[in-house]
C-alpha cells in the first residue's frame, strides 16, 4: 500500500556503493552479482533439461 | 497494361523477392527443426522484450518531457522501470551472443545475421550512453565531462557534443532507437530467412550440405 | 564443376531431420510478459539513483577557495579547458594516434576561449559595477606580461575565505583580488550559472560552457572519487550508490587500468582505436580463420545439442 501511494523502493541502493577490490582490479559488488548471474544463466541455459523431449521424438 | 510489363515493375519485382526470400509461412512458421530444444534460444526473444519494455517506458518519459523524473514519485517509478529494463536487455543480449558465438551461429551463409547482431550491440551500447547523458543529474554531468575526452580525441567530438543536452537527447530518443528497431528487425528477419543455424554434424556429409557461397 | 569443399566452421548441414510444433507468437507473448514483470520486481524492489545536479553556485558555495583556484586557472590558461586543444582551442596539439592528430585535423569547432568566456565576459555583464568595471578595464588594457606578472603573483598569494571574501594576501597581483572575488560572488549568488548558459540567447539546451567549468574544478573530482566514478576506480562501468551500472563498458575501461594506456598522454585515443580494432574482430568473426573455429574445438555445442547428438548417435 505505502508503495502505491508513494511509489517508494523497497529497498532503495543510495547509500555509497561497496565495492570488491582484488589486486588492481575493482568492480562494485552489484555489478559484480550482474556478471556472476548472466554466467550462472548461461550455464544453466545450455545445461538445463528442456521440455517437450517425448513431444519431439514423436515428431520425427 | 500487359502481364510482363507488369511483372517488370518495381513493385511486382519488390514483391515477388520479398514472397521468395520471406513467405508468411517462413516469417511467422508453426514449426521448428526439432535440434531447436534448449533454453539458450530464449535469450534472443528476451533481448528483444527487454528492448520492447525500454521503448515502452521511454515514451512514457517522453510524454511528461525529460525533467519529469526529478520531481514525481510516478515518474521516477518509470525511470526505474526504463534502467532495469535496459539491464535486463544487456543482460540477455550477452548471454545470447554467449549461445551464439557456442553455436558457430555464422555457418551456412549466416555470416549477415551475426553482424547485425554486433552492429545492433553497438548501437545499443550508443544509445544507453546517450540515455546517461540525458538523465540531467549529477551522473550526466560526470558521464558526460568524462566521456568528452574519449570521443573528443578521436575528433568526433567536434560535431557530437556530449555536454549539448538537447544534442544527446534527440540522438537518444530518436536516431540511435531508430538504429536499434532497423538493425533489430533486419536480425529477426534473417533468422526467419535463414533459419536456425543446425548443429555441427560429428560425420558430416559433404553432399547436400549448405556451402557459403 | 567441382564442389566446394565443406568447412564445418563456415558452412551448416541441411537439416533432414524431423521438426516440432511451434507456437512464435505464444513464445513471444510469454516473453514480453515474463520480462514485464522481472522489470516491475526490480523497480518496484530497487528503484533508481537521482543524484541531484550540482550548479556553479554549489560548487562555489561548498568550495569557494576550490572555485576561485579554478578561476585562475582559466585566467592563467592552465585550467583542463583552457590548456585542452581542439575542440575547444589551439592551446595543445591534443592527443595522437601514431601518426594521427584526429581531433587537431578537425580543428576547433567549439570555440572556448577559458578566460573570457568563464571570467571576464561574465563579470562584464553584471550591471552598475563601478569598481569592477574599473579592474575589468585595467586588465583588458594590461600587456601580456603585465597579466602573466600579476597571474604568478596571485597565484603565489595566500588566499583564504574570510567574511564570506576571497582574499588574497598580494599587493601586486593587479585588478586580480576584485576578479576573483566579484566571480565568486556572482558564482555563489547562482548569477553564474545563468551567465554560462544565456550566451546564446533565451532558450538553450546547450551546457557546454558551464559543463566545462565545473569539470576544471576539484570539487567535481571529489564528489565523483567517492563515489567510485573516476577513470582508476574503473569508474565507468559504475553507478551513484549500489546500483548496478554498465558493465558491458568492462573491457573499454580495462584498457586504462594498465600500461601503457595508465600513464599515456594519448590514453583515450589510444583505447578509442582499441576498441575500435576489436569491435570490428567481432563483426568479422565469420570469416577470421582459427578465431571461427573456437565453437567447435570449444566443444559447448555438445550441451546444448545434446538431445539432437543422443538421438543421431
Amino acid at each position: 500500500m505505502a508503495f502505491i501511494l508513494s511509489f517508494a523502493a523497497l529497498i532503495p541502493l543510495d547509500s555509497l556503493g561497496h565495492y570488491i577490490h582484488w589486486g588492481w582490479v575493482e568492480i562494485s559488488v552489484a555489478n559484480f552479482i550482474i556478471i556472476v548471474l548472466m554466467i550462472a544463466a548461461f550455464i544453466a541455459a545450455i545445461t538445463a533439461p528442456f521440455p517437450g523431449r517425448r513431444r519431439r521424438k514423436e515428431n520425427r | 497494361m500487359s502481364t510482363s510489363e507488369i511483372e517488370r515493375q518495381w513493385t511486382t519485382r519488390l514483391r515477388h523477392r520479398v514472397e521468395g526470400k520471406l513467405p508468411p509461412e517462413k516469417m511467422l512458421p508453426d514449426t521448428q527443426p526439432n535440434y531447436v530444444s534448449s533454453w539458450i534460444y530464449v535469450f534472443g526473444v528476451a533481448t528483444m522484450s527487454a528492448l520492447f519494455v525500454v521503448i515502452a517506458t521511454g515514451c512514457v518519459l517522453a510524454i511528461r518531457g525529460p525533467q519529469w523524473w526529478h520531481g514525481s514519485a510516478y515518474g521516477h517509478f518509470i525511470n526505474s522501470l526504463h534502467l532495469w529494463s535496459v539491464e535486463i536487455f544487456f543482460f540477455a543480449m550477452v548471454v545470447h551472443l554467449w549461445g551464439k558465438f557456442a553455436m558457430a551461429a555464422w555457418r551456412g551463409g549466416r555470416a549477415l545475421t551475426w553482424m547485425t547482431g554486433v552492429i545492433t550491440f553497438l548501437a545499443s551500447v550508443a544509445t544507453a550512453f546517450t540515455g546517461y547523458v540525458s538523465q540531467s543529474n549529477f551522473d550526466s554531468q560526470w558521464i558526460s565531462t568524462q566521456a568528452k575526452d574519449g570521443i573528443n580525441a578521436t575528433g568526433a567530438g567536434a560535431y557530437f557534443n556530449v555536454l549539448n543536452l538537447g544534442q544527446m537527447l534527440m540522438w537518444h530518443i530518436v536516431l540511435l532507437p531508430l538504429a536499434a528497431v532497423v538493425l533489430t528487425a533486419l536480425h529477426i528477419v534473417l533468422v526467419r530467412i535463414k533459419g536456425v543455424v543446425p548443429p555441427f554434424e560429428e560425420n558430416p556429409v559433404v553432399e547436400n550440405a549448405e556451402v557459403s557461397q | 564443376m567441382t564442389k566446394k569443399a565443406f568447412n564445418p566452421d563456415v558452412d551448416a548441414p541441411e537439416w533432414k531431420g524431423g521438426y516440432h510444433p511451434y507456437d512464435i507468437i505464444k513464445e513471444g507473448s510469454i516473453a514480453i510478459a515474463v520480462i514485464l514483470v522481472l522489470t516491475l520486481v526490480l523497480a518496484i524492489v530497487f528503484g533508481s539513483p537521482d543524484e541531484k545536479a550540482i550548479t556553479i553556485k554549489t560548487w562555489s558555495n561548498a568550495a569557494p577557495l576550490d572555485f576561485a583556484n579554478t578561476a585562475l586557472e582559466e585566467l592563467n590558461g592552465t585550467s583542463t579547458t583552457a590548456a585542452y586543444g581542439a575542440p575547444y582551442n589551439t592551446a595543445s596539439t591534443g592527443q595522437q594516434l601514431g601518426p594521427l592528430q584526429l581531433a587537431k585535423w578537425v580543428g576547433v569547432r567549439i570555440p572556448i576561449n577559458a578566460a573570457n568566456d568563464f571570467v571576464i565576459s561574465p563579470l562584464k555583464s553584471l550591471p552598475n559595477q563601478p569598481t569592477l568595471d574599473q579592474q575589468l578595464a585595467t586588465w583588458s588594457s594590461a600587456t601580456t606580461a603585465t597579466k602573466n606578472s600579476w597571474l604568478t603573483s596571485y597565484g603565489k598569494a595566500k588566499v583564504k575565505f574570510s567574511g564570506g571574501q576571497v582574499v588574497a594576501n598580494t599587493t601586486s597581483a593587479g585588478p586580480l583580488p576584485v576578479i576573483i572575488n566579484d566571480l565568486t560572488q556572482m558564482a555563489r549568488s547562482g548569477a553564474l550559472d545563468q551567465a554560462l548558459v544565456t550566451g546564446h540567447g533565451f532558450y538553450t539546451t546547450d551546457y557546454t560552457k558551464p559543463l566545462l567549468f565545473l569539470s576544471d574544478s576539484e570539487y567535481l573530482a571529489g564528489l565523483a572519487t567517492n563515489q567510485h566514478l573516476t577513470g582508476d576506480q574503473w569508474g565507468m562501468m559504475n553507478e551513484t550508490g549500489n546500483y548496478p551500472g554498465q558493465s558491458w563498458l568492462w573491457l573499454y575501461t580495462f584498457w586504462y587500468q594498465i600500461p601503457p594506456f595508465k600513464t599515456s598522454a594519448n590514453a583515450d585515443v589510444l583505447v578509442w582505436g582499441l576498441m575500435m580494432l576489436l569491435s570490428v574482430v567481432l563483426l568479422l568473426v565469420p570469416f577470421i580463420p582459427g578465431l571461427r573455429s573456437v565453437p567447435r574445438k570449444l566443444k559447448l555445442y555438445r550441451l546444448i545439442w545434446r538431445e539432437h547428438y543422443q538421438e543421431t548417435e
